[in-house]
């Protein structure tokens, strides 16, 4: 169930944000998804710089990247930025 | 009433008061781009920044645009901010005034006010503000320099005061105010200082789930002003809304404040009657004309008529049962409209005026006369004209045409 709307009395003024834009998903945007082949996937971290969602993350403990989903829109920079073309956007 | 002060009578000119009370009203930053014929506000107040008489950021910017974007950031991370525009200037600004009210920053701005192009005209009339009468700010218009003087320093206190937060416009005629020397009483530096105090900042809760004073600070993170879908878009602007009702409440008590210490009073802040208590007939006007309407009541008066004028000083928000009440049991009222709502019935001031007295007990006829487009001089034998035809549709109770233009060739 959605939750009960605030009335214009409860919000803040100034329209400030009263909860983090981390609690909006907005993965449901895209219409391509980027799809990694791992193995020409060098690691390079270009992706990573490069995603202006910062929606890709370095995980140390895996030694690997990992989209997120949640927020990625499908922009395909990645894609485009890949030096040796690891990425593929796929329709979702 | 009288002053509690000690005060200085200075010759300044309109333009001169405003960045003389910019200067004692302890500015932090300054933000602005010069245009006719509001340059000589900046121009002076750069001075005084070059002397070192003012502890402020003076930022110029390369447009108008810029300078209301860095009013707004400066404002919102809790600066006291002044800029001042005109015509084109202000028209261009006309984005980021709506930004500026939506984020709540209480920027104070001076409006020489000036025709819009085309055909170029720099002189005055009320297009360029009555242009911006929906972008969420408060206007107050002034009658001589010594009210701009005066307005300034009070704009500063209603603007950013908790319960208003909302930017401020503060209009003085092109030229006719803008340039003219008068004499103007000044407050002490100490004594106005004091008066616009220290900036105060309501608390608001963030999206860490605390609550914190409404500014931009890194000690508590919080996102002004972000995206909002048509699910709370709404509800902001009606915040808004309030603001200003609020600020009908403020205006007056700050005026009042303002007027013990001064001993100088505008009715009451929000609108001034003038010998209009048994008027018959009586003028609706803004800013400097109504200095000539005063003149040519008086003279109407001696001359047995029942003549009055109603000055609208604050005209955002509007005064509504103020105006109602000051007007209800007039039996004729012209309004005066220094500006064209073109393909409308009448100017701006017209349709809110003729609008807020369907709802009165009592109709008065009210007509409409634009007038002084460009800067085209505005008489006491066309005011005289005014009370004629106001007159005659009393005797005649007939109106011929309510939408007249003043002092037009035909």
């Amino acid at each position: 169930m959605k939750p009960k709307e605030k009335s214009w009395k409860e919000i803040s003024i100034a329209a400030v944000c009263w909860k983090p834009s981390t609690e909006t998903l907005t993965g449901d945007w895209k219409t391509y998804m980027p799809v990694r082949d791992l193995e020409k996937c060098t690691r390079c971290l270009l992706c990573v710089l490069f995603c202006p969602d910062g929606a890709i993350h370095w995980k140390p403990e895996k030694g690997d990247i990992e989209f997120d989903y949640n927020f990625c829109k499908g922009c395909g920079i990645c894609a485009n930025e890949c030096p040796t073309k690891a990425i593929e956007m796929k329709l979702v | 009433m009288k002053s509690i002060v000690e005060q200085n009578t200075l010759a300044l000119s309109g333009n001169e008061a405003v960045a003389y009370a910019a200067k004692q009203s302890d500015v932090d930053v300054v933000a602005a781009y010069p245009i006719t014929p509001q340059t000589i506000i900046v121009e002076r107040f750069s001075e005084y920044v070059a002397n070192g008489e003012v502890e402020t950021a003076f930022i110029c910017t390369e447009s108008e645009h810029s300078a209301m974007t860095a009013c707004l950031t400066a404002a919102l991370t809790g600066a006291r901010t002044f800029t001042a525009s005109a015509s084109a200037g202000l028209a261009l600004m006309h984005e980021m005034l709506f930004v500026t009210s939506g984020c709540r920053a209480p920027v104070v701005m001076a409006i020489a006010n000036r025709a819009l192009s085309a055909p170029l005209n720099i002189h005055g009339d009320q297009s360029d503000s009555m242009a911006q009468r929906d972008s969420g700010w408060i206007q107050l218009y002034v009658e001589n320099a010594q009210e701009v003087y005066d307005t300034i320093i009070q704009a500063f206190r209603v603007a950013e005061n908790p319960e208003v937060l909302l930017p401020a416009m503060v209009c003085l005629d092109g030229f006719i105010l803008s340039h003219s020397l008068e004499n103007v009483n000044v407050l002490p530096d100490d004594v106005v200082k004091k008066f616009v105090g220290i900036r105060q900042f309501p608390n608001v809760l963030t999206h860490e789930g605390k609550m914190a004073p409404l500014k931009l600070d890194p000690e508590n993170p919080m996102t002004m002003g972000p995206v909002a879908f048509p699910n709370y878009y709404f509800e902001v602007k009606r915040q808004q809304e309030e603001a200003m009702k609020n600020a009908l409440k403020i205006i007056p008590q700050v005026h009042d404040e303002y007027a013990k210490i001064s001993g100088r009073s505008y009715g009451d802040g929000l609108l001034e009657p003038y010998s209009l208590e048994d008027a018959e007939v009586a003028i609706v006007c803004l800013g400097s004309t109504a200095g000539t309407v005063k003149t040519m009541v008086d003279e109407l008066r001696d001359e047995g008529a029942k003549a009055g004028l109603l000055r609208i000083r604050t005209f955002r928000p509007l005064p509504v049962n103020g105006i109602r009440k000051a007007l209800e049991d007039v039996k004729v009222v012209a309004v005066m409209d220094k500006c064209m709502s073109f393909g409308g019935y009448g100017g701006p001031v017209f349709h809110e005026i003729r609008h807020i007295l369907y709802e009165a007990g009592k109709h008065p006829t009210v007509v409409n006369y634009v007038y002084g487009l460009g800067g085209r001089d505005t008489s006491p034998q066309q005011i005289r004209k005014i009370y004629k035809d106001m007159q005659k549709i009393l005797r005649e109770k007939r109106v011929k045409n309510p939408v007249q233009y003043l002092g037009l060739r035909e």
